[in-house]
């Protein structure tokens, strides 16, 4: 549920990737919500989601905020192509990995947290904090999958941990320039995410607010 | 190695996280062999705990051969695996809210008040601001969780029955309360919330004054 939008880009992945894989029937608009100038805080986006984050999908009556939720909704919603395995083991390695991410990693490097370091400590400090939580979440991750990944995080299809990973090692590498050789299997399944068109269409930079700093 | 094929929790009795899936196997009638870790002596540190959870932290959960690590992800593998007394609602929008409110306390808030967390900021800026902190962060999550859950809340979160949001946030207000001295009657659906989970047996075994490793 970070700011900066990586829970977001989770989102987007499996927009994208259902988009490109079942001929466009998963069409979604996208609505901007400029984090920079503060339109989280609008009354409308509130209503929404009074944790002021992205990402929030709207869809009919239907409001969820929060991408757990939102993933979790769009897989019960479109079973045919499921982003969770069958087997009841792989699955919990999905979650877990999705957790490790978003429980583990991802609140300990939003930019609310990061101010709070730098402003108190600088920003040696703030780079430390940061490193430390995402090698800690990191090294878990790669216990946690060596056994079980294959060209994906759990397999040889995109599911559910993928859309964390993938985003989550985007920032690991480009935010805060870290280097992974430490996390063989992490880097090999940055490679497969970057041959992915959907992941390709869903990173920041190809969004329609993008604006480059 | 245990070759039952009971349940084994790896629980601190002060654990929130684990406290959550205690009450969870409580609501499912499920029975579960208690290993104590104890975190204050460092027990989570260990290299047999570590081959469990690189990680370090409870609550794990092992199912015969299968481990599961991250309360959120127990819950969600308990759910699947052993469907009595649902752990989710049917309706695809109270589903979401429960996915919601869990992650709200399981994300955003747990992970920045938890021990390690605030031994640092006490460490780095001293116990006034550790103090700040905590009611910030706190308060902010209870806040966002009585708007999200204000319109839909009955006697539990997400109306007449218990689901996950209730298993995340009474172990979470409990703590607030009691740890952290956070005044719950600005929260008044939280805490009505609270009020009810407190009257559940399923609940009242779980608290970490009963478990066996409790040190009172």
């Amino acid at each position: 549920m970070g700011i900066g939008g990586d829970s977001a880009e989770a989102v987007f992945l499996l927009a994208e990737f259902l988009l490109l894989s079942c001929s466009n029937w998963l069409k979604y608009e996208y609505k901007a919500v400029n984090l920079v100038k503060g339109e989280q805080f609008s009354p409308e986006f509130s209503k929404l989601n009074p944790l002021n984050f992205v990402p929030a999908l709207v869809d009919g009556d239907i409001v969820v905020a929060d991408s757990f939720a939102i993933l979790m909704y769009l897989e019960e919603k479109y079973p045919q192509h499921p982003l969770l395995p069958q087997d009841l083991h792989k699955r919990a390695i999905n979650y877990q990995a999705a957790n490790i991410v978003s429980a583990n990693i991802q609140p300990l490097q939003n930019l609310v947290v990061l101010k709070y370091i730098e402003e108190k400590c600088g920003s040696g400090e703030r780079l430390t904090w940061v490193k430390h939580h995402i090698e800690k979440g990191f090294a878990a991750l790669e216990k946690l999958l060596k056994d079980h990944a294959g060209k994906y995080a759990t397999g040889d299809e995109v599911f559910l941990a993928d859309l964390f990973l993938a985003p989550q090692i985007h920032a690991a590498l480009k935010r805060f320039k870290m280097d992974m050789t430490e996390f063989p299997l992490l880097l090999r399944l940055n490679d497969a995410y970057n041959e992915l068109p959907a992941f390709q269409d869903a990173m920041p930079e190809k969004q329609p607010d993008y604006v480059p700093s | 190695m245990s070759s039952s094929s009971k349940l084994v929790l790896y629980s601190y009795w002060q654990s929130s996280c684990a406290w959550r899936v205690r009450f969870a196997l409580n609501l499912k009638g499920l029975a579960y062999e208690y290993r104590s870790v104890n975190l204050r002596k460092g027990e989570q540190f260990s290299p047999e705990f570590k081959k469990l959870n690189p990680l370090c932290f409870v609550p794990v959960l092992v199912d015969g051969d299968i481990v599961v690590s991250d309360s959120f992800a127990i819950l969600l593998y308990l759910n699947e695996k052993y469907p009595q007394n649902a752990l989710l609602p049917s309706d695809p929008q109270l589903r979401a809210l429960n996915l919601q409110a869990s992650n709200i306390v399981s994300s955003s808030m747990q992970p920045l008040i938890m021990q390690s967390i605030l031994k640092y900021i006490e460490d780095k800026f001293g116990p006034a601001e550790r103090q700040l902190w905590v009611r910030h962060n706190t308060e902010k999550g209870f806040q966002a969780l009585e708007k999200l859950l204000k319109d839909y809340a009955g006697t539990y979160a997400t109306g007449e029955e218990v689901y996950m949001a209730d298993v995340f946030l009474a172990p979470q207000t409990a703590v607030a309360e009691m740890r952290f001295n956070i005044d719950m009657s600005k929260f008044p659906t939280l805490n009505g919330i609270y009020k009810s989970c407190k009257d559940l047996p399923e609940f009242q075994a779980s608290v970490p004054e009963r478990q066996p490793d409790a040190e009172l």
